[in-house]
């Protein structure tokens, strides 16, 4: 699934601009693409033109990158790009995409080959897992979902005894 | 919070370990191991991160406390062949961490960088652990000689040991997840030490670093900068550390070095063929300087030592052995001739006590080290 040119979330909405004989394909998820349908044309920085123009830059372009960060740790990808060190193990999934081109510049491979830890690989799932479902439990507070919030919390407790066990 | 505040006893007993550590040298550098006229040292590092945690660049300073303290519990544990000595490297002073940096023991970003972290390391100096460093973790073995078996089996072991102990981030795709991705995957740096001086005085060290470039290891010169590393050491080692095993990437290091082994044995084979009178005049006078100065740079003696090696490696010098050399090339350096001294200096008064220490060393003071 495409993700939003504007922010990170999955893009449900294709739009094809076509201006000045040029054709634009734009993919957006439904909030970023009401915000672009809506904006006002009489706007210059906001103009359906400038827009268009961020959305369709070149995937190289920091601009893209404003929005994408960790939800775990809070670091953005552009942070990331100026000090050249990651914020937490999770970057290596909220940046996967970005990340894997740079590893294949690197180390001319993707794939990690060697060895691994010898305690149960459940281990390493479960502190994502746990990872994951915290962070889940941060939006769902934030959105004032209190049923999912107080599901997942049972969900973290049952994970964190599953680990002392 | 007791651990945050060194206490008293603490800090006496942190003083009487550097200080102990400022007379002997490590195992490492007796020059003891196989092929040890040309290798000085073979280092395995392994970098390691906790899961739960963020790296220590991105942890606020009470988290990274919190790392510091566990690990250095877990360090506590381990089975070792020595108990390590744990040296909180987060209130050391300067001078202290610039000395560990000397040794070798800790990188000069683990001395310069900010909150709390520490190093613990083994009796013989061979096993050095670093908390906080770019990494939580920093495992790494050093041995005398070309010897990158036998730091690999240590330095797989004492990761396994920490391993039962904590959950370390790893991925399946990506291997061990570490803070820099240009150590993602294994996370391994091996790298050999290497004496290269007749390389260096034929001007065939260029060929060395494009042969190397080529099949993408890393040349570094040690003590110093750019292109002639001072005192003709150089550091060979891997760049990549993502989809090859670290016993492939052991085997690149194990198959060429040999190579520049020979040449670098070849050039001074046919440098004391070709030239015997002029390389023996060299190395003399090199040695005589260093008998004699009342004052002496750091990058003089770095080059003067490094013709006097040569000379005992070639049979040219015979009152002198290499792990008095080897461990002269250390003492001199500016943190350690402070620590002896006991005392702060400034570097002209540097290079008159590098001098004073050389007269001594290189006298009858060569009766022995410890």
């Amino acid at each position: 699934m495409k993700k939003c040119s504007n922010c990170s979330k999955p893009a449900t909405l294709h739009i094809t601009e076509l201006r000045n004989g040029s054709v634009q394909a734009l993919h957006l998820c439904e909030a970023c693409a009401q915000e672009y349908l809506t904006s006002s044309p009489l706007s210059d920085a906001n103009g359906p033109e400038a827009l268009a123009e961020k959305f369709g830059q070149a995937p190289e372009d920091d601009l893209l990158y404003e929005d994408l960060v960790c939800p775990n740790c809070g670091l953005s990808f552009r942070e990331f790009r100026r000090q050249g060190r990651l914020g937490c193990p999770h970057d290596y999934v909220a940046f996967e995409d970005e990340l894997l081109p740079l590893l294949e510049n690197i180390h001319g491979e993707r794939q990690h080959v060697g060895k691994f830890p010898k305690r149960a690989p459940d281990a390493s799932k479960r502190q994502y897992e746990l990872i994951r479902l915290r962070n889940e439990l941060k939006v769902a507070v934030n959105d004032e979902e209190y049923e999912a919030a107080a599901k997942l919390r049972d969900q973290i407790q049952a994970l964190k005894a599953d680990a002392e066990m | 919070m007791w651990w945050a505040q060194p206490t008293l006893q603490e800090n006496a007993n942190v003083a009487n370990s550097l200080d102990n550590l400022t007379h002997t040298s490590g195992e490492w550098l007796r020059g003891s191991g196989p092929e040890s006229d040309i290798v000085i040292s073979s280092r395995i590092r392994l970098a390691r991160n906790l899961a739960e945690y963020p790296f220590p660049v991105r942890a606020e300073d009470s988290v990274r406390a919190e790392i510091e303290l566990l690990l250095r519990d877990k360090l506590a544990g381990l089975p070792l062949p020595s108990p390590l000595m744990y040296l909180n490297v987060g209130t050391l002073e300067q001078l202290d961490r610039q000395f560990l940096v000397e040794r070798q023991l800790i990188s000069r970003e683990h001395s310069e960088s900010h909150g709390s972290r520490g190093v613990g390391i083994s009796h013989e100096e061979n096993i050095s652990l670093m908390i906080n460093e770019e990494d939580h973790l920093r495992i790494q073995v050093l041995r005398s000689g070309f010897s990158l078996d036998e730091c690999w089996a240590e330095v797989d072991r004492i990761d396994d040991s920490i391993e039962s102990q904590v959950t370390y981030a790893f991925s399946d795709r990506l291997g061990y997840l570490t803070s820099c991705p240009t150590n993602v995957g294994t996370g391994i740096r091996v790298s050999v030490m290497l004496h290269l001086p007749a390389l260096v005085i034929t001007k065939e060290i260029q060929k060395v670093f494009h042969a190397l470039q080529k099949i993408n290891l890393a040349v570094r010169g040690l003590y110093g900068e750019g292109s002639q590393a001072m005192g003709d050491f150089y550091q060979i080692s891997n760049q990549a550390t993502l989809g090859k095993s670290e016993q492939k990437i052991i085997t690149s290091l194990k198959d060429v070095v040999p190579n520049i082994i020979n040449y670098e044995r070849r050039v001074r084979k046919a440098l004391v063929k070709e030239n015997r009178q002029n390389l023996h005049d060299q190395i003399s006078r090199a040695y005589g300087i260093l008998k004699n100065a009342q004052t002496i740079s750091s990058e003089e003696t770095m080059h003067l030592l490094s013709s006097v090696r040569m000379g005992i490696n070639l049979g040219l010098i015979d009152d002198l052995a290499i792990p008095t050399v080897n461990e002269l090339f250390i003492h001199t350096q500016p943190a350690h001739l402070q620590k002896l001294r006991k005392e702060r200096l400034e570097s002209a008064e540097r290079n008159v006590a590098r001098a004073t220490y050389l007269r001594y060393r290189l006298s009858g003071g060569a009766a022995e080290q410890n």
